[in-house]
């Protein structure tokens, strides 16, 4: 005992500043009670059980999939909206170090935080749903399927995991204080900002031109030769809107970390995410109903379906570019943020009309998520919080650290 | 990395996948002549379901007394394959028609499978003998398979949590290759409703019996065409569509709906890096004549 506590000693110093955030471990762990802490307690205490069913009991017993809805809840939300939604890291990422839109540069590194953790969480969310997920490599190693779509997305999602944790890394050499580490990472940046673009574009539009291959499945609505733009184009409004709603979380809950003089600058950035925003739902907007026209599925709009995809392009893309517009006109921070809300609930309206509602139409039967599919996706989302939050809380995300003022 | 480095990474990366998907642009639309195939005539059939028991023998699937395959009450509702079931038999009543007509299902063994195309594994195969294969020692478990097949064909083994497979029909491949048998359910059919043979000839057999018995079948061959052909071949007293069978799938093989997608890729390979550079090095050189605005007012090393 004497040995161990003699050599944490020589430690302390570090753990307890770098770890502990300069408290004594009691005092940690006494900080820990909040109700937000106790919340994300009894969401692991439901999640974890359930994933230990999970992987000892098969698929079978924990969700509703079948033969003929072999994707769920869990593809639908969990991979689709979270690759979505983490694109946020590649928007922010190219407007300051391609096009030179430097005034967003204190929002960059959360956003690539949030793309990282958010495309990490989503294999995290793959591995429950592979049948055999310890082969989850198979494809990068081992069998190499180069005609499929998903081929494509496994790879890049592979290769744009490795990017963004390159991107983020000077942020945690200067929480480590590796000096020699960070002048090699940050030299790196412009590469690996422009790889990323090309990544990004290609499996965000590669998960929608997975749908191809589902002609007969998918209804006529959402099914169009365009699906991978669709799903390009609406991952930029989902990567923004993400942006301003989660930047807009961390100046709540890390104000402490932010000086005056940021909070006030932060609503004009959020004003001009909003206004590219505004310009992607747009044009967003106008593809889907140039999909319709060219397969020539105006018939359809007065079907139930029909009325399914009106409510999605009438009230989640319309609306929340109309928001946008009324938002950026007034000046209006808040007003962007409602919007970027309602883009978000969109952008996941629209993948799962994609992979659920819409899929299978001309059966009788529907899938409906078993619950314990509900628990681990809100067990994963609790799990992405809490890294989030950790890491935040520790490495110079939301500001700038006094010892490396310049980080380019 | 430096830039000279990251263009060779590029390039290499590039380079690979152009020559990736030029290997797919190479269009294989080979419908051989050695293929095996099957002739179902729904005219035959009488829906004893003696073919069910005899693929659950043959593939070693859960199976019941031969008795029991009488029972007329599944026929209650339209069924599908599962992971014990390879084959089914529905039974649908057609207007005007005092019998109903009986349909078996089961793989179709396309000539270009989509199961085979949405693999990222390559884990689905169609051999030179016609048969499309599943090789389980490769297979993840994403079930994209399942998504595309647009005949409901595989399914999952949802149930076994640390071997699961997909499963479905091998149009009894080991059977006839190496054992000389015919496939069990054409082997067992009382009616000879399920003929085996070369598929070439299966297409004239079927083409001569519509063309001597116009009162007895619809003008169709089910799998001739459709998604490009299929190596399982459907006649029928009555038209498809009123059996269950999906005739708006098209002629066009599967692997045909993301060819473009994936030729698609190389373009934005190469073009990106060169926009994004350039529009780099645009933004560089005007920040160079404009003061930064940068909230920090850092300077950029």
């Amino acid at each position: 005992m004497t040995t161990i506590s003699s050599e944490l000693d020589g430690r302390k110093s570090w753990v307890r500043e770098q770890i502990f955030l300069g408290m004594s471990f009691r005092d940690y762990m006494r900080s820990l009670k909040t109700p937000f802490n106790f919340i994300a307690l009894v969401i692991l205490c439901v999640g974890l059980p359930v994933t230990v069913l999970r992987f000892t009991q098969g698929l079978e017993t924990v969700t509703n999939l079948n033969d003929n809805y072999p994707w769920g809840l869990w593809i639908g939300f969990d991979v689709l909206c979270g690759v979505a939604l983490a694109a946020g890291g590649y928007c922010l990422a190219s407007a300051v170090h391609i096009f030179g839109l430097k005034q967003y540069r204190p929002i960059v590194r959360p956003a690539v935080l949030t793309g990282f953790l958010g495309y990490f969480f989503v294999v995290v969310g793959l591995l429950f749903d592979l049948g055999r997920p310890w082969r989850l490599p198979y494809p990068i190693v081992l069998s190499f399927g180069v005609t499929s779509v998903m081929f494509l997305v496994g790879w890049h999602v592979f290769l744009y995991l490795t990017v963004q944790f390159l991107e983020f890394c000077p942020a945690i050499f200067e929480w480590l204080r590796l000096n020699k580490f960070l002048r090699w990472a940050t030299r790196i940046t412009i590469g690996a900002t422009v790889f990323g673009v090309i990544l990004s574009t290609l499996h965000q539009s590669a998960l929608g031109a997975m749908f191809l291959l589902a002609p007969s499945k998918l209804h006529p609505l959402w099914y169009s030769s365009f699906i991978p733009v669709f799903f390009f184009v609406s991952s930029m409004a989902a990567g923004l809107s993400m942006v301003i709603f989660e930047s807009t979380l961390s100046h709540r809950i890390f104000s402490r970390q932010i000086s005056h003089e940021d909070h006030h600058k932060f609503d004009g950035l959020v004003v001009g995410l909003g206004k590219a925003a505004a310009v992607v739902l747009f044009t967003y907007f106008c593809l889907k109903w140039i999909g319709v026209a060219h397969g020539n599925h105006w018939d359809l709009v007065g079907t139930p379906y029909g009325r399914l995809f009106l409510l999605e392009m009438l009230g989640f893309v319309m609306l929340p570019m109309l928001i946008y517009i009324w938002g950026v006109r007034e000046n209006s921070a808040r007003i962007v943020r409602i919007a970027a809300v309602w883009s978000i609930l969109g952008i996941i309206f629209n993948r799962l009309n994609v992979s659920i509602f819409a899929f299978n139409w001309q059966l009788a039967d529907r899938y409906v998520p078993h619950w314990m599919e509900i628990t681990v996706t809100i067990t994963i989302i609790t799990v992405g919080l809490l890294t989030f939050r950790w890491i935040v809380n520790r490495m110079p995300v939301l500001y700038v650290h006094p010892e490396y003022p310049v980080t380019e | 990395m430096d830039r000279k480095k990251f263009f060779k990474t590029v390039g290499i990366a590039g380079t690979s996948l152009v020559a990736m998907s030029s290997t797919a642009d190479a269009r294989t639309r080979i419908v051989s002549p050695d293929w095996m195939g099957m002739l179902t005539d729904l005219s035959l059939c009488i829906g004893c379901r003696k073919c069910e028991w005899a693929c659950n023998e043959a593939n070693k699937l859960p199976n019941k007394p031969i008795q029991s395959f009488d029972d007329p009450s599944v026929f209650q509702e339209e069924r599908r394959t599962h992971a014990e079931q390879f084959t089914v038999v529905n039974r649908f009543e057609v207007d005007d028609r005092p019998e109903p007509v009986f349909v078996k299902k089961q793989c179709m063994h396309c000539a270009e499978p989509a199961c085979a195309s949405a693999c990222l594994v390559r884990a689905f195969s169609k051999t030179a003998e016609g048969p499309v294969l599943y090789n389980k020692d490769v297979c993840i478990g994403c079930r994209y398979c399942m998504i595309a097949c647009p005949f409901l064909v595989p399914t999952y083994e949802y149930a076994d949590a640390f071997s699961p497979e997909v499963k479905k029909c091998t149009m009894c491949f080991e059977r006839f290759t190496q054992q000389g048998e015919v496939p069990a359910c054409a082997g067992i059919c009382p009616r000879e409703a399920i003929t085996f043979g070369k598929r070439s000839d299966l297409l004239k057999l079927a083409r001569e019996k519509i063309r001597s018995h116009p009162d007895r079948y619809v003008d169709h061959i089910y799998g001739e065409h459709e998604v490009g052909g299929t190596n399982w071949l459907y006649i029928s007293p009555v038209p498809f569509e009123e059996l269950g069978f999906r005739t708006d799938l098209g002629e066009t093989p599967y692997p045909e709906m993301t060819r473009p997608f994936l030729s698609a890729v190389p373009l934005v390979l190469s073009i990106w890096p060169m926009l994004l550079m350039g529009s780099y090095m645009f933004s560089k050189k005007r920040e160079g004549e404009a003061p930064s605005t940068d909230l920090h007012e850092r300077v950029d090393s």
